[in-house]
């Protein structure tokens, strides 16, 4: 009894902290999300109605919605696995004992990481330039006609993916590095005295010796691709036709540059449910495989 | 406790909290101080001009607290929020109306009327218009903006022409006569598919109002728009604009002086950017002209910024001295020299250095011109649906015959909580 309140004398700052600055905070953005809080309300509370679930029915009939729901998934199914799969496969050329200058490649590689995204931005917004960009160049060298990657609705989501990538693989490397490093080597002199390929030995010791890693991994990658935002803001602000507005962004328009506080704040709640759908969806997909 | 103090006390306990944390808590100056908003470089040279009023005005002290254009609506809205509003700011006149809404400013028709240095006369009527919201006075310009044409006199001429267009005929024959001259890898015309000035400038040339029955609903099928939509697709379809957005184009200047485009709208900012960016060889072969009208010169946008006085604010007296002090023409010259910025009083333009600049002179034409935005606090928002279904037709993703039906649509939509409370005031 007595050690029991002492631990929750313990736990509670930390507990009170998690109230102030998350549970409160929710409840009251699930509370507006149910109200059509807006400028007008800002004016005279007297101007909020409450609403109920009308946010959420008018979320579902906005086309916009929909279109950008569209956008996160695109940017989700196609930047999680090739995010996860760069990052593997530089995490395993760094591991190499082939490699050399092993510190300056994992410094290079993690310095998209901690660059300020907006000068990126400025840097790839040339780089995939219609008429003077070195990625056009390049592919024109091998016959391909130019690409408008920043102009073209169908190409502006994939320019995106290629810049999330490229910018964030490194944060993700140097988990799997750690991973990878973590492995005792006597599993790979035993695989290899089996006579076990570079193939057999990645595929039955090193990504199942790993996988706690990766599943970690992929939910945190997934969490941050559902939260895209950044990217689109400063490369393209949610253009060409609106194919690169995520739900993020949308939430952020209606909220802060509209300050339809009430169907944002549903917007919230909406992504919320497919987060953690999608993370439960995850786990029961490893628990699965760790029972086979 | 009547129904004001109530809705302040509540939106206190909802918002101030958060607010109190950031502006309110470090902004109360001393009695004597008058706290002054201003943005971008307004916000830089204002202190330059200060100097004079501090000396003519003992005692009163004035503090300038710069906001970034980016950041301003955001803080102003922040600080209403939280009870933290300054006694004087600049103010986007677009937005008076919003804040008009949200009860921020302070009428200010009695002071202009005692006022000896601000007649109403002496300003653009457009431009003094956009200050006016339910019948009532809230701003004073401090400066103009608008928008028209910058075009390449020389290309304009290898195509045959030795003035610039005057009514959408013209306008659409000389594009014409530039694209075949250019050839198909370059535009005669540059309206970048992420900004909505151009089309909303061209649209209030036309007699029907954006918005119809007070600002209730949209009206984006009425004939005169129409006419503005067909003759804006027009230039996308026929390939005299290329379909990008500015994002795209890189460096507007570069492109301009390598022929890309020979028409660009866009604003008085742009006299000095084209002087500093553009090759010496290229500055003779620019130049502006007012915006061409369906029938002959066109009306424009009514933009810039004003000067308003905040409710709240407990130093109204000697604020509304610096707002008289900012509107005097001598100060506003001064001003107009260190900013570029153009006067919206018509005796200002009559100085010398004024009346003596070719390219400025275009827009002194087109100020005479120039037509205020719906005064609805949606406005920006109606602006930037009518920019994405542009670009959508432009992309092919909507008919456009079916485009202005979805707008109008949407537009209402975003006016229904209008609708109410302008219909709950009618009823109660």
């Amino acid at each position: 009894m007595k050690a029991s309140r002492a631990g929750w004398l313990f736990v509670a700052p930390a507990m009170v902290a998690i109230a102030v600055f998350f549970v409160v905070p929710v409840a009251a953005a699930l509370a507006m999300s149910f109200t059509d809080f807006d400028i007008y309300a800002l004016a005279d509370i007297g101007n909020l109605r409450i609403v109920g679930l009308d946010n959420y029915a008018w979320l579902l009939k906005t086309p916009l919605f929909w279109q950008a729901l569209a956008n996160t998934f695109f940017f989700v199914l196609v930047g999680v696995p090739l995010s996860i799969a760069a990052s593997l496969a530089a995490a395993l050329l760094l591991n190499s004992p082939l490699a050399r200058f092993k510190a300056f490649y994992r410094t290079a590689l993690f310095a998209p990481v901690v660059t300020t995204l907006v000068a990126v931005a400025v840097v790839w917004r040339y780089l995939l330039h219609t008429r003077y960009g070195l990625l056009n160049h390049a592919l024109a060298s091998i016959g391909i006609d130019p690409i408008d990657w920043l102009g073209h609705p169908q190409w502006a989501m994939p320019a995106i993916v290629l810049l999330s990538v490229w910018k964030n693989f490194g944060y993700n490397m140097i988990i799997l590095l750690a991973g990878l490093q973590a492995i005792p080597k006597d599993l790979y002199e035993a695989a290899s005295l089996e006579g076990a390929s570079w193939w057999q030995q990645l595929r039955h010791v090193t990504l199942p010796t790993l996988a706690p890693m990766l599943l970690m991994v992929s939910i945190l990658t997934m969490a941050a691709h559902f939260q895209l935002f950044a990217e689109p803001y400063v490369m393209t602000q949610g253009g060409p036709a609106q194919r690169t507005v995520t739900v993020l962004y949308f939430m952020y328009e209606e909220g802060f540059k509209w300050w339809s506080l009430g169907s944002a704040s549903a917007v919230a709640f909406v992504l919320f449910l497919f987060m953690f759908g999608f993370t439960l969806l995850q786990l029961r997909v490893a628990r699965y495989k760790e029972a086979m | 406790m009547t129904h004001a103090d109530r809705a302040t006390w509540t939106r206190r306990a909802w918002l101030g909290a958060a607010a109190a944390l950031g502006t309110a808590a470090c902004t109360r100056g001393d009695n004597r101080t008058i706290r002054f908003w201003a943005m971008g470089r307004e916000g830089e040279v204002a202190t330059e001009l200060l100097a004079d009023f501090e000396r003519e005005h003992p005692g009163v002290r004035v503090r300038i607290e710069q906001l970034p254009w980016t950041a301003a609506h955001e803080k102003l809205l922040t600080a209403f929020a939280g009870d933290a509003t300054p006694d004087i700011a600049q103010m986007g006149n677009t937005w008076l109306p919003e804040f008009v809404a949200l009860g921020a400013l302070e009428p200010l028709d009695q002071r202009v009327q005692a006022s000896p240095d601000i007649d109403a006369r002496d300003y653009f009527p457009g431009i003094w218009d956009t200050n006016r919201v339910q019948g009532r006075l809230f701003g004073v310009p401090w400066y103009v903006d608008t928008r028209l044409l910058f075009y390449r006199r020389d290309l304009l001429a290898q195509a045959g022409f030795a003035a610039p267009p005057r009514t959408w005929d013209e306008w659409m024959q000389m594009l014409a006569a530039v694209k075949r001259l250019v050839g198909p890898e370059r535009y005669a015309i540059l309206l970048p598919l992420n900004e909505y000035d151009p089309l909303v400038a061209l649209a209030l040339q036309q007699n029907e109002p954006l918005l119809r029955e007070d600002g209730r609903f949209g009206n984006f099928r009425s004939e005169g728009f129409r006419r503005t939509w067909r003759f804006y697709l027009s230039m996308y379809e026929q390939r005299l604009a290329p379909p990008a957005s500015s994002n795209e184009i890189a460096n507007v200047w570069n492109e301009f002086a390598r022929g890309y485009f020979s028409f660009y709208i866009s604003g008085p900012w742009q006299i000095g950017e084209f002087r500093r960016r553009l090759p010496a060889a290229l500055q003779s072969a620019w130049a502006t002209a007012p915006l061409p009208g369906p029938h002959g010169p066109g009306a424009s946008i009514a933009g810039g910024s004003s000067l308003v006085l905040f409710r709240r604010s407990r130093r109204k007296d000697a604020a509304w001295q610096l707002v008289q002090y900012l509107s005097r023409p001598a100060v506003q010259q001064r001003f107009h020299a260190i900013t570029g910025n153009l006067p919206p009083r018509r005796s200002v333009w009559d100085h010398a250095v004024l009346a003596q600049d070719v390219p400025t002179l275009a827009f002194r034409d087109q100020l005479e011109r120039v037509v205020p935005l719906p005064k609805v606090p949606e406005w920006e928002r109606i602006a930037t649906e009518l920019r994405v279904i542009v670009e959508r037709v432009v992309h092919g993703d909507v008919p456009a015959d079916l485009a202005l039906a979805e707008l109008d649509a949407r537009v209402d939509t975003m006016l229904e909580k209008r609708r109410w409370l302008l219909d709950r005031r009618a009823g109660g």
